[in-house]
């Protein structure tokens, strides 16, 4: 077990500054973003945050619905073939998001998006994980990937905080390009903790539960 | 339309400021002499609910000081937010995105312009007609027969109640009202003034005197002596604001009466749906209050009530 030194984000330009402040009102104008802390209080502690996922703006409305504080030393993990593109959606997730990208198509990608996970715990980051890996139909949630059983096992310190993102498959469901602006919301969970021995299905049963009992269906 | 700022628009305006400086003269008051923890609780959400007041206020009195444009910008809005609120809690699927994006980005913007431009025939009949027509037409092309009849009608519930209905209070602006020419902004304020009081006192009532309940199972708050007690008494200011509308003392009285119980009426119902989905608010934008929703229920019901009572007998 080693502990991380304290997260400092990277120098922003100004333009990225102003940039993620517009970024976080425009997605509270359009997903509501409202965030219920019901089994963890917000603390700038290092954490991993994980969500269902059923919407593109999954990442950004949990993002948005951190305190700020927290929101600078915390980093979204997003698909690269999604994310990384040239143009406005790669600046955003580069510049405002600080996202860790990640490559979930090749059979190497899946080594490789563990070792940028370490480097980013290593530099004291929280991390916001969606563990489905792809989005749902927003209804039900399903089979969680070992990624969150690795992360919980390389640093077995850390509060794993379930997070329940409610109605954003409505929002932006899959396949539309345009928002329907309802109310979307965040609920934070009581924190998970890898117990010693404890098995992957185990702990990925465990916290896929977590998520079902914040207002998930199994 | 530019409001005339008249002698009895600043005596409506005053008397507005004044029960809002009594409502925080009550509360820092109470909240001195409070002593338990559950009356402390009351008492918070009193306070919270007067600071709102205070902020709607100012935001209603700035929109209305602009003209009609203003009033019909600040309704637009809430409709919008309104109908956010009710969709959010009304479960749809996914195939009536596509109708949903209609409803907020076409429907509400349509009916608001046939409120700026004064366009009665097709304001009176856009969402009940064609709207209402086009919501299950856009939803069954999406091809999902699950829920389809409870999913529409959902859908249209929430175009009346929070576009359409709600369209009415900026719709009497366009409303010609000879010998009344260029005061309809009094109108305006005298039918949120009457609702909103109404509501007020009926609150008043029930935490003061209220022991029976009138229909615990939809809304344990709603009791005989506060609803009679604030209904009787908002009517009675109804009636004393006469001189600032075109009505005569008596029909001012009976007008008020109506749209009284309608928002009695709009409150229930609207607590029906709440109670149904297990939730206490439609949302927490308003402090105290709960959503807009929450505070708009009761003029959902008496605007159009009002908007048709001044429509048939004084144009």
């Amino acid at each position: 077990m080693n502990e991380a030194p304290v997260y400092s984000p990277p120098p922003r330009h100004w333009t990225a500054a102003f940039g993620a402040g517009l970024l976080v009102t425009l997605t509270r104008l359009v997903a509501g973003a409202q965030a219920r802390w019901v089994g963890a209080a917000p603390a700038s502690t290092q954490r991993v945050y994980f969500a269902n996922h059923s919407s593109h703006l999954d990442a950004l409305v949990l993002w948005a619905a951190l305190p700020p504080g927290l929101r600078a030393c915390t980093r979204p993990v997003a698909a690269g073939d999604y994310w990384d593109r040239p143009g406005l959606r790669g600046w955003i997730a580069r510049n405002l998001l600080n996202a860790v990208l990640v490559d979930r198509s090749s059979a190497r990608g899946g080594r490789e998006a563990l070792t940028r996970l370490s480097e980013a715990l290593a530099e004291g980051a929280s991390l916001i994980l969606f563990p489905e890996g792809t989005r749902g139909d927003g209804i039900t949630i399903g089979e969680l990937k070992p990624g969150l059983y690795f992360v919980a096992k390389e640093r077995p310190d850390l509060e794993v905080v379930p997070v329940y993102l409610q109605n954003l498959c409505r929002i932006l469901p899959k396949g539309e390009i345009l928002p329907v602006p309802l109310l979307g919301s965040s609920t934070f969970g009581p924190p998970i903790r890898l117990d010693p021995g404890e098995g992957r299905r185990a702990f990925l049963d465990r916290a896929r539960n977590a998520l079902i009992a914040l207002g998930g269906q199994p | 339309m530019n409001v005339l700022w008249d002698q009895q628009i600043i005596a409506l305006l005053s008397g507005i400021v004044g029960l809002l400086l009594l409502g925080s003269a009550v509360g820092l008051v109470l909240d001195r002499s409070v002593q338990t923890d559950s009356g402390r609780l009351v008492v918070a959400n009193l306070n919270a609910r007067v600071r709102a007041w205070w902020v709607m206020t100012a935001v209603f009195v700035a929109a209305l000081a602009t003209g009609g444009i203003g009033s019909v910008i600040l309704f637009g809005l809430t409709s919008f937010i309104a109908l956010r609120e009710f969709i959010t809690l009304t479960p749809t699927h996914r195939a009536d995105h596509r109708t949903l994006f209609w409803a907020f980005f076409v429907f509400v913007p349509i009916q608001y312009y046939l409120v700026a431009t004064h366009w009665y025939g097709l304001f009176v009949i856009f969402i009940p007609v064609y709207a209402f027509l086009f919501v299950p037409v856009r939803s069954v092309l999406a091809g999902d027969t699950q829920d389809f009849l409870a999913r529409t009608a959902k859908i249209q519930w929430g175009l009346m109640v929070a576009v359409y209905c709600v369209s009415h209070a900026p719709a009497l602006l366009m409303l010609q009202i000879p010998g009344y020419e260029g005061e309809n902004a009094k109108l305006l304020l005298y039918l949120i003034v009457v609702v909103q009081l109404s509501d007020v006192l009926q609150y008043v009532f029930g935490k003061t005197l209220g022991r029976h309940k009138i229909v615990p199972k939809v809304s344990p708050n709603k009791t005989w002596e506060g609803t009679v007690g604030g209904i009787a008494a908002a009517t009675l200011v109804g009636a004393l604001l006469w001189w600032a509308t075109p009505f005569s003392p008596w029909e001012a009285a009976g007008i008020a009466l109506i749209v009284n119980l309608a928002g009695f009426a709009g409150g229930l119902c609207m607590s029906a749906i709440k109670r149904d989905r297990g939730i206490k608010d439609f949302g927490t934008l308003i402090e105290g209050h709960g959503g807009v929703m929450d505070r708009i229920d009761s003029l959902c019901f008496a605007a159009p009530l009002f908007f048709h009572m001044v429509r048939y007998s004084y144009t």
